[in-house]
Order: C-alpha cells, then structure tokens, then sequence
C-alpha cells in the first residue's frame, strides 16, 4: 500500500510542489494550511509521515510538533521539519521539540523522497 | 523520413469566390462558416469594412472583400457567406459571394505571386495555384484589416 | 499545461498576495503596530518567497529576500527595534523585492544595483553586520557532494540511542534497515544495558548495537543516515583494517548550533564529531549565530490566539475565467431575456396575460443573477490602494516634500473591469496632490502648518457607482495664476467672468498642461486632460475642489462595472444608438423659434436664457442624409463628465433598458464617436455613443464659428 504523507505548509507553492514530487513518487498526499489545520487533518487520518513547515501563521512547526508528541496515539509518527538553508537554530530547536528530521528547501526531490522512506516504518 | 516531410508540406485551403475572383486561405484559420446577416454601420470606417454583427455575444467585424479587392461593394443576399476567421487574437467575417471548395495540396503548387498585382492587393496576396485550368489565389490575414493607427481619421 | 509551470503561476500568484500582506504588515508596524502576530505575518511573508523562488532557481530573489528575512528575524526576536529610519528601510526593501518578483516573472534581470545599497544598509543594521554577509554567502553555495565510487572498505559502527531518539519517532531499526542497504551488515545486540524489568522505563533506551559494514560507499553515506539522530545517541563509526576516517572531508551540511543550554565543550561528544566542527570552525572575525537563543517563545501566543481565529470564513478560490465567462454567459441570458419579451411584445400579447407576467419575473430574476454573478467578480479596492504608499514613499523622496498618506475604504468593492482601470488616474492624482498641491516643508511651516504634508485617499459607495476622493492639505489652487495661464494659452477669454469652480476645473482642459508647466512628477508628459479623458472613456468623472491655503480634493466618481449600462436606446437614419442614460439630462421637442443657425452646419438652441450647441448625430457619424429637420427631430439635452452641454438631435427615442457592453476593440478597434456596442433583443449590434467626444468635438467647432460669426458682427 502506497505510504501516505501529511504536508503542513502555508505556502501554496510549497504545497503544490511537495504534492507534484510526492504523488510522482507513488505516495498519497494529504496537505494541511498550518499547524492548527495539520492537527486537525490528524484527528481523522494517521499518515505514515508529516512533513512540516516550520513559518506559519496561527499555529507554527514547532508548535505543531509539540502539539503532536504531547499526543498519545500519534506521539510515534514520524514528523520531517522543512527548513530554508542549513539553518542551525531552526534545526535544533525543530529537533527540540521533537522533529524526527528536516529536510532543506529548496529540496530536491529525490532527497525529499529518500529522507521520508528513511523514516517511514 | 520521406513520408513525414511530404505529411508536413501537405496544406489544406477553402477557396471562395468573389465576383469572379477566386481565392483562398488556409483552412486552419476558419472558425466557421455562416449565411448574412444584415450589419451594423460604423461610423467613419474604411469602405470595405461592412459594419458589425453579432456572432454568439461577439461584436464581429465583417469585411466586405470585394471591395477589399478593388471590385465595387457586394449588395449581399441570402445566398452570400461570412467566412468567420481567426487572425491573431482577433476574429473577423469576410462577407464573399460563395465558398467555392476545399483543396488539398502540397506546397509546391504554389507558385509565387506576379509583380504586376496592385499595392492594395499585394500587400495580402501570398501565391497563386492552379486548379484544373482555374487560378486560385492564396492569402493572408494580416494585412486585410486597417492598421490601429488610422483609427482617429 | 506542465505542472512545473502551473506550480510556478501559483508561486506568482502566491508572491503578489504574499507581498501586499507584507506592505500592509509593515505599514501596521509603521504606525505603531507591536503585535508580535503582525512581525510575524511579515516575516512569514518573505520568508515564503524566498522559499519559492529557491524552488525555481530564482537566486537573486533568494539572496536578497534572505537578507530582508534576516532583519525581519531580529526584529521578531526583539534584537532590533522597528525605529522609523528602519521601518523606512523595510519598506524600501519591500519596493525592491516587489521588483524582483516581477522581473523574476518576466524573466527579466534585475540590476544589481537595486539591491545592493539595501544589502548594505541592511548590514549596517545589524551590530554583527558581518555575520549576515556571510550568512547569504552560505545560502549561495550548493552543498551536494557528489557520492562517489569506493573500493570496498570494512565499517564498525556502534549506535548506542539515547531515550530522546525514540521521542522523536526515530526507530533504530529503520537506522539498520538503511545501512543494510548500503552494503552487507551484521548486526550485534549488546543487551548489558537492560535493567531488572521492575526497574525498566518503557520509554527508556537501554540497548546498544554494534554494525559491522562491507560496503564500497563512503563515510558520508553511513552519516547522513545517522543525520537526524547523532544528538539523540551516542554514535561511534571507524574503518576496520586501517583507522584512517578522521581523515575523510566532513559533509558541508550539519549541524553547527544545538538546541537549549549550549554544551560547555562542544567537542563532548563521540570522537565522529569532532572533525565535523572542525571544518565548521567559526570564519574569521565573525560571531556564532548559537548565542542567540530565542528570548521569547511565540507559539503559546499563537496558540492561544489560534482558539479564537479557529473559525475560517468559508472561501473557494475560482479561477477568474470561470467567472469571466459566467459574466458573459449572464451577459447573453439577459440578452435572451430581451429577445423573447420583444417577440412577445410584437406578438400582441397583454400585458396582463400570464405569459408576460411570466416574462416580468423571468426579468427581474435575471437581474438579480446579473447583480450577484458581478458581485462573484467584484474586488475591494486595496490592490489598487497597496500601490499608492510606494508611490507616495517615492514623490516624497523626490520633491523633499514630506507627506503622510491616509487611506480609507480600502475594503470597497467594485467590479474588476473598473478595479484593471482605476489605477492609471490615481497614480495622477495622487502625483499631482504631492507636486503641486503640497508646499515644501519650509513654506509649510511659514504658513503655520506642520512640516508634513497629509494626503488623504478615501473610497466609498455613493448612490450606485464608486467615489474616490485625493485630497491634501496643501495651498490649494492658486487662481489666478490658473486664470491667467489660462488666458495665456487661449483656452478662456480674458474677460471671461469665471466663477472659482470653473477656474479650479480649468486645469482639466486640453493644452492647459504644457510641457512648461509639466514637472517631471506630474508629467510624464501627461496633463490632466489626459486623465480626464481615460476616466471619461469609461464612464467616470473628475472634478476637483480646492480652498485657498488649506487645500485641493480631487473626486473621481466611477460605475461599479462596465459590463452593464443604463441607456437610452435611440433612432437616427435608420440607426439604433445607445446613449448612456447618465449623461442625459432632459428630453425634449425643440421650438424652431429657438433654434440659430451659424452656418449651413452649426446651429445652438437658446435654452432658458443661454445657447447650447446642436449635434445631428446622423451628421456627426456619417450615417447619411439627416431623416428628419431639427424642429421635427426630438433633442436630447446631454452633459459630458467635464460639464459642457449639447443638444444631441435624434428622429426618436424608442426606450431605456440596461445593456450588455461589448467590446469593439476585441475583434476591431477603437471606432471614432463610439464607446462601445451591445447586442439588442433582435440580435443585432447596436453601438453605444460616446456623447464625450461627440460634446467636445461639436464645442471646438462651435466655438470657432462663433468667433467668426462675432467678428463679422463688428
């Protein structure tokens, strides 16, 4: 069964093509606007693995993150934080609040494709 | 190899007459083919331009392409055409007397146009092809409507 | 369409809507605004473009939209101040970065020097300016270090994870499964580690495993594998036969900052990292970006403000051909519509009959539909109003005036055909209220005003059509240089009795704005008859009001669409025409008495106690010979939006209904006296007079005759 991915990102751009480079991949896709609205997606649907933004308005990555590891039943899902560059901070305080881990914008797809396989169970 | 290149030079025309003139143009740029309509003067426009009609919510021009020709101004009937065509972003009709058939030929029948065709004709006239015994000219669209910059006059 | 190019117009799409959030943000922080939320959206804003324009390669627009998030970041963490000369320079970063966009757009290059200076003053912003240098500089260099072929080489690994890497949805056993894939693994559990069961954690992590490795790939492989945990375990890789991997280049791309308390030795950890900090060693003269822990946590704000913005409004995007062609298809439903009533009309039928009762309510539901299909396409006005501030910011750099621009009514709506077209006369409006309305700030002063200049764009509702007012503070219209220019350039004559309204209104006139008169600002080689004439063009007027010292209003009053008119439907030589209905003051049968000629063309008709100059339409647009004489003929008293009256002459009125406008310049072009056409209920064409240049045209003439007429007389 194809693995299904969560995007959470505020930036139609970013989801369009996180969209475009996953369902080429052969996974189903669901998209989420921003963290309150990726939450909400969870209620109903358990995907293999989130992939997040970290800026986004109302509830961002981070929180989103915690939001997510607070929670019993999807405390184990793995979560990818996309960052711009390597930026350190944002890493770590992604990796802080329990991101499983990122992966750099502009990504490339095959990597994109590798790091979700890589965490995906 | 040979058949694709030959595929490629292969065109397709609806040639029309007008007086006793015919003529042509490529079949890609036909939108359609209707009967007249009487049309909406102009005010202040170039003799051949016929006025306007009404084609589905579209204000169409219609060109009277006799006159277009240098021949005096068609007095349309039921039995006059409007060959409705695309050039460029704009559509227009050419109000002719009738569409005469549809040729299919390769290029190289074409042969290019005389010297001796007048300015006003030329400047649309692209070749001439011989038909069973008759000449049928090819043309283009582009230079049959005014130019925007005689709007004002 | 290739995906890649629909996601690249999303990302446009996304940029236009992502810069007005951005320009509104700053100009809310401009006055004042210290909601985190708001830096916030700012932030985001930027950050969004750059983030898509790293997708399309777009790395201009990356680099600078970096630098600008950077002291954006600073800002949000409280490390920098939104002093004015910073909010000044943000949003000339946002002019800038709105350029870039659209040069990206259109392929275009940008030159280097729109940004440069910014990328300068942005560092000398920041105290630790050289680090933001050589942050860009890090964004600019690709990191993807080619995998190279190896001879096979023999890896120990040793993972002991720690109870974080589990936390983090981490799984050791996805860790082995990817090294199996990099070659041939055995895989030893050491199991010393596990408690009594009474003491066991079960979140805890107690296990170690050890991997031995065959594989031909390179070091870098083994640890990008380990890339998300190496904090979250104890990580020890080495080669077997000869100890030689300390010796391997470290990727480029790690991790240089950890999280909360900074170790106080960072080398702490398993000897694999040490080189990787090593080739991370800090560049000369520059300061570690890990110092700066963030001083305040915005998601428990944001959380909290998330319970009550939870309720979305319910929106659908639509494409606008969609409702582009819905307004059309509505267009042709209520030509239909006038069809059949026609066909039922000439049938004979009563009016009382059921069928054309029928037919008043199929009537009145298809303006309801009309009404609310253009309300689908209607556009508050902000997109137009978002641009003036930039405007505003550049005329006052411009002239050395200093000038604050209010705006009100940003949220009125109007239909998209008018919002296309608004822009062009207030940009002129706009430009003249701050070139020739405002005083420089000295004379301000002088006159007892503040040093700065207030310019005040408001938009509202007024009786069906849409009102925009420009109005400064300035010193109003000097008249009598008005006058006497006006005079000068022959436009009035110079014992003209004018009243102060009608000499305000002079500056509209054509020829009264000369290249003399025209600024650089204002000009652009474009007077204000100009203005006059595109906003007249669709069905709009300008006029302007001013009070000496204390300032000009410009009011520029617009239909709500100019997909609809009300018009009058006439007959003249056979012709139907439209005229629109609010330019049609009166109706009425002219008295042959009172009709003067002044040639065997021109006539005027005294009407209470002045003349106003006849226009035989039939004459005027070459329709052929006149079918009626004027006094059988019924007149139409008309204003044009500049004020000036004419009689036009028609054979009959046949009715007033609201008409469809088409467009003649779709399939055509512009076509002299017309304004546009419609489709009648018998299917034909029939054009809409444009009474403005028919008005204007007549008066030159007239004008001309008269002084004629006069000069013979004396």
């Amino acid at each position: 069964m194809a693995l299904t991915v969560l995007t959470v990102d505020d930036s139609r751009t970013m989801r369009d093509m996180l969209k475009h480079s996953l369902v080429a991949a052969g996974f189903r896709v669901l998209q989420a606007e921003d963290g309150i609205d990726g939450l909400e997606v969870l209620k109903t649907e358990t995907p293999d693995v989130v992939v997040t933004d970290i800026n986004m308005p109302r509830l961002d990555g981070f929180g989103f993150i915690e939001a997510v590891r607070r929670d019993v039943e999807r405390r184990s899902m793995p979560v990818l934080v996309l960052t711009t560059e390597a930026d350190a901070e944002k890493k770590s305080r992604a990796k802080a609040a329990g991101a499983t881990g990122w992966i750099v914008k502009p990504f490339d797809p095959v990597k994109l494709v590798d790091a979700i396989r890589r965490v995906a169970a | 190899m040979d058949a694709t290149q030959a595929h490629h030079d292969i065109r397709e025309l609806i040639a029309f007459r007008v007086g006793k003139q015919e003529l042509s143009i490529n079949i890609m740029s036909v939108r359609e083919i209707r009967g007249w309509t009487s049309a909406t003067i102009l005010p202040k426009a170039p003799r051949y331009i016929r006025g306007v009609i009404n084609l589905r919510g579209a204000v169409l021009p219609i060109i009277d392409f006799a006159v277009r020709l240098g021949l005096p101004a068609t007095e349309p009937t039921a039995r006059n055409v409007i060959i409705v065509v695309q050039n460029h972003q704009k559509q227009i009709g050419l109000l002719v007397d009738a569409v005469s058939d549809i040729l299919t030929l390769n290029s190289n029948t074409i042969q290019p146009t005389p010297d001796i065709a007048s300015e006003s004709v030329s400047t649309f006239l692209r070749g001439l092809i011989p038909v069973d015994g008759r000449m049928i000219s090819l043309i283009t669209l582009d230079n049959v409507l005014p130019a925007e910059g005689l709007a004002a006059v | 369409m290739d995906p890649m190019a629909e996601i690249r117009d999303v990302f446009f799409q996304e940029c236009e809507e992502q810069l007005a959030e951005l320009e509104a943000g700053l100009l809310r922080m401009e006055a004042g605004d210290k909601d985190a939320e708001t830096v916030n959206a700012v932030f985001r804003a930027v950050h969004s473009i750059k983030g898509g324009a790293g997708i399309f390669a777009l790395d201009g627009l990356v680099r600078f939209a970096h630098v600008f998030e950077t002291s954006l970041d600073q800002i949000r963490s409280g490390k920098l101040s939104a002093e004015p000369h910073v909010m000044a320079l943000l949003l000339r970063a946002a002019d800038a970065l709105m350029d870039l966009v659209r040069a990206a757009r259109n392929g275009e290059a940008v030159p280097e020097a729109r940004t440069q200076g910014l990328v300068v003053e942005f560092a000398g912003l920041a105290s630790g300016g050289a680090a933001e240098v050589r942050t860009v500089a890090r964004v600019q260099v690709p990191v993807a270090p080619a995998p190279q072929a190896e001879p096979r080489r023999t890896w120990i690994i040793r993972l002991t994870p720690k109870a974080s890497l589990y936390a983090k949805a981490n799984e050791t056993a996805l860790l082995l499964r990817e090294l199996s894939r990099l070659g041939e693994t055995e895989v030893d559990l050491d199991t010393s580690g596990l408690p009594d069961l009474a003491e066991l954690d079960p979140e805890g992590a107690y296990l170690c495993w050890t991997v031995t490795l065959e594989t031909d790939r390179d070091a870098g492989a083994i640890k990008e594998i380990f890339e998300f945990v190496e904090d979250d375990c104890d990580l020890e890789i080495f080669e077997r036969p000869n100890f030689n991997f300390f010796m391997e280049e470290a990727p480029v791309e790690e991790i240089v900052a950890d999280n909360s308390p900074a170790p106080a030795h960072p080398y702490a950890h398993p000897p694999v990292h040490a080189p990787v900090h090593a080739s991370l060693a800090p560049p000369p003269g520059g300061s570690e970006i890990e110092t700066n822990t963030p001083s305040l946590h915005p998601v428990d704000v944001m959380a909290a403000q998330a319970e009550t913005s939870s309720s979305v409004s319910a929106t659908i995007r639509v494409d606008l051909d969609r409702v582009d062609r819905m307004i059309d298809l509505v267009g042709e439903l209520v030509i239909t519509e006038a069809m059949l009533n026609q066909r039922v009309l000439e049938a004979g039928l009563a009016r009382t009959s059921a069928v054309a009762m029928a037919l008043e309510e199929l009537e009145a539901l298809t303006r309801e539909i009309q009404d609310s299909v253009m309300a689908i396409r209607a556009q508050p006005v902000r997109s137009v109003f978002q641009r003036m501030p930039r405007l505003v910011r550049e005329l006052a750099t411009q002239t050395g005036k200093q000038v604050r621009l209010l705006m009100e009514g940003e949220g009125t709506e109007v239909d998209k055909t008018v919002i296309e077209r608004i822009s062009d006369p207030l940009t002129h409006m706009i430009r003249n209220a701050i070139d020739h309305g405002l005083e420089s700030p000295e004379e301000r002063v002088a006159a007892g005003k503040t040093a700065e200049g207030a310019v005040r764009l408001t938009a509202l509702h007024r009786s069906g059509r849409i009102v925009i007012e420009v109005a400064d503070d300035g010193a109003g219209i000097n008249r009598p240089r008005v006058r006497a220019k006006a005079i000068e350039r022959g436009l009035v004559g110079a014992d003209a009795q004018l009243t102060d309204d009608e000499i305000d209104n002079l500056i509209f006139l054509p020829g009264f704005s000369t290249a003399a008169a025209i600024s650089d600002i204002s000009g652009r080689g474009v007077g204000m008859d100009v203005v006059r004439r595109s906003v007249q063009a669709m069905g709009g007027r300008i006029s302007i009001a001013s009070r000496p010292g204390q300032g000009s209003t410009f009011t520029l009053s617009l239909p709500l669409t100019l997909a609809v008119l009300d018009g009058m439907v006439v007959k003249t030589s056979d012709q139907t025409l439209i005229i629109p209905l609010g330019a049609v003051l009166e109706t009425l049968r002219p008295n042959a008495a009172d009709i003067y000629p002044l040639d065997n063309r021109n006539s005027v008709l005294a009407l209470r106690g002045g003349y106003v100059p006849i226009v035989d339409i039939a004459d005027v647009l070459e329709f052929g010979q006149r079918s009626t004489i004027p006094e059988q003929s019924v007149a139409l008293l008309v204003e044009s939006e500049g004020g000036s009256r004419a009689i036009l002459l028609v054979d009959e009125i046949q009715g007033q209904r609201q008409v469809v406008i088409k467009s003649i310049e779709a399939n055509y072009r512009a076509v002299y006296g017309i304004a546009a056409a419609t489709v009648m209920g018998d299917g034909r064409v029939a054009l809409i007079l444009d009474v403005d240049t028919i008005v204007s045209v007549t008066r030159e003439t007239v004008r001309t005759d008269f002084a004629r007429v006069s000069s013979q007389g004396s």
